[in-house]
């Protein structure tokens, strides 16, 4: 009677066991042959100097030259600062709409908001640099209303200034900080603020000390996505800056794709990765949270 | 302030005025176009110079290639169709058995395997295009090498898109799916399983059911972010452009309505697929 029994639970044991197998297969041939391996292998190719066709030796002369030639860094740190200055441009625009959505606006109207931040985002961002460029060029609308109203006496040319290729970082951006932002106020319990109204604190109180540590994970998540996701942008600052952009993504097309120098190339996508990562990990310190919550949250 | 709390008339004001300005923001870049589309000039610029349909219809004879004679954007939009349905049949399979295996299974390694599952969210698109270009043509070179193979898909082109596209939309599938399966009632299976049910049959007609608005939201997610895809599609694209490589190639050189034209028909097809979702999410059981 017991024979049978504990053949069973063998048998479904190593059933459990195949199926745990077939479920692993495709997560592990994922991550192995499409994340891992190439980054390795970027790694190696970094790392690596081609002293004759075909013979390569172990080298730093990729990143040396990266330290030693101005221009390279010199655009990794403006790719760096105007990506921090477009995310904190994104929150300051973004905090108010998502207090708004969830705070001010009721019912039909917030949910009417709240779907009316996320269209635009429903559409390729290549569509909307286009409207951008429609905008802003010199033969543009703007340019042209200027004029009509007498502000300027010629058509100006918008394009191609810092300024443009923030507006246009920031544009891309919004969803990603509006989404997390709203997510983390609708949490917040009304009673707490008008408690604290109550008490006499006034508007400015009330944001620093209690709206703003609730939401913090709900910055902090906003912030880390929308930095990424301008640090690594390519179509928005190339087609916004023109020749004034110097993105650093762009220096990496331009080993890889133009000049065929992929050790350069890998070494410079390396330094961007690392920025990037850097980025993630400082903002999770200061927030104290844990990468796995951050990313569930966006 | 609050709804509840006393809100000063400059306050309402104000708050109404920047709501405007921002929607303003989001909305005019779209609305203008949509609405250069039509100009019945060769520049999408001002001034309005009147309504026509050349920019869809037009044909080479007119002297303007409207988006319906235009072989070359009309066969990049194909191409955009065929990479993003395989991104998304990949995408939701791998989705569906990743939630399986985290929601359902222990096993050692799995803390970091989940870890590592959302990694490719952090890593720049334009990166994860360049190393899965460098590895590709590594393992090409190498089976050229010891076997004389010549591997044609590990070069650019559209197999290594579709591979780029989905090694990190697969997260995104991931994540939708196992939200879902997370929030399942196990007691259902247990009961179908007691009632005699196979395996087969519960995930069949329990299961399953239960994971589709997860299922068709990630499938409706995946097929959008392939489409619109471009800083891993640019370094991986070989002959076959797809739309957005082409209209950013266009856009270099200046750009003509014709780009309004598929524009207006993208934003189009993004409302239908808006549309649809939201009237299949209300009427999915929760």
């Amino acid at each position: 009677m017991a024979e049978p029994l504990s053949q069973g639970l063998a048998q479904r044991a190593w059933q459990r066991r195949l199926v745990l197998a077939w479920l692993l297969a495709p997560a592990v041939l994922w991550l192995l042959l499409l994340i891992v391996l190439p980054h390795v292998d970027l790694a190696l190719l970094s790392l690596r100097e081609r002293i004759a066709p075909r013979v390569y030796r172990p080298s730093l002369t990729q990143y040396r030259t990266f330290f030693v030639e101005p221009l390279y860094w010199q655009v990794f740190v403006r790719t760096a600062i105007m990506s921090a200055l477009a995310t904190a441009l994104t929150l300051l625009i973004a905090f108010p709409v998502a207090w708004v959505i969830t705070k001010v606006a009721r019912g039909r109207a917030s949910a009417l908001l709240f779907v009316l931040c996320l269209i635009p985002f429903w559409v390729s961002e290549t569509v909307r640099a286009l409207g951008w460029l429609i905008l802003l060029r010199e033969s543009g609308v703007l340019p042209a209303l200027l004029v009509k109203l007498g502000i300027t006496p010629v058509p100006v040319e918008l394009l191609y200034h810092d300024a443009t290729i923030l507006i246009g970082l920031i544009y891309t951006s919004l969803l990603f900080m509006v989404v997390p932002l709203v997510s983390s106020l609708e949490s917040l319990d009304n009673a707490l603020i008008e408690a604290a109204y109550d008490l006499g604190a006034n508007g400015f109180v009330i944001l620093r000390r209690i709206v703003i540590p609730h939401a913090a994970p709900g910055i902090t998540a906003g912030c880390i996505v929308v930095f990424m996701l301008t640090l690594g942008n390519y179509l928005t600052p190339t087609l916004l800056g023109g020749k004034n952009s110097q993105w650093f993504t762009e220096l990496i097309y331009t080993q890889f794709i133009v000049r065929f120098n992929w050790e350069q190339g890998a070494a410079f996508g390396f330094l961007l990765l690392g920025l990037s990562t850097a980025m993630v990990a400082l903002g999770l310190r200061l927030s104290g949270q844990r990468f796995v919550d951050v990313m569930r949250r966006a | 302030m609050i709804s509840s709390l006393p809100r000063p008339f400059w306050l309402r004001t104000a708050t109404a005025l920047y709501l405007g300005a921002f929607l303003l923001f989001l909305f005019l870049p779209l609305v203008i176009v949509a609405v250069f589309a039509f100009n019945n000039a060769p520049y999408p610029a001002p001034p309005w110079r009147g309504f026509t349909l050349d920019w869809f219809l037009g044909n080479a004879a007119a002297g303007r290639v409207g988006l319906f004679r235009d072989t070359e954007l009309l066969g990049s939009i194909w191409t955009s169709v065929v990479v993003a349905c395989w991104v998304t049949a990949l995408s939701v399979a791998v989705g569906t058995a990743n939630a399986f295996l985290m929601e359902r299974y222990r096993f050692p390694g799995k803390q970091a395997l989940s870890v590592l599952m959302l990694i490719p969210l952090v890593i720049p698109g334009v990166i994860l295009g360049i190393s899965i270009l460098a590895f590709s043509s590594r393992i090409a070179e190498l089976a050229d090498a010891l076997f004389g193979l010549d591997l044609d898909f590990l070069r650019p082109g559209l197999p290594l898109v579709v591979a780029g596209q989905f090694s990190y939309i697969a997260t995104i599938a991931t994540l939708m799916i196992s939200a879902r399966l997370k929030r399942f009632d196990r007691t259902l299976e247990e009961a179908a399983l007691n009632l005699g049910a196979s395996h087969a049959a519960v995930l069949r007609t329990i299961t399953f059911p239960y994971l589709q608005p997860a299922l068709i939201g990630s499938a409706a997610i995946s097929f959008l972010m392939s489409f619109e895809n471009f800083n891993t599609t640019l370094m991986l694209v070989g002959a076959d452009a797809p739309l957005t490589v082409t209209m950013y190639g266009r856009m270099r050189e200046g750009a003509s309505p014709v780009l309004n034209a598929v524009s207006l028909f993208l934003m189009l097809a993004s409302a239908i697929l808006a549309l649809a979702l939201m009237r299949g999410g209300k009427r999915a059981p929760t």
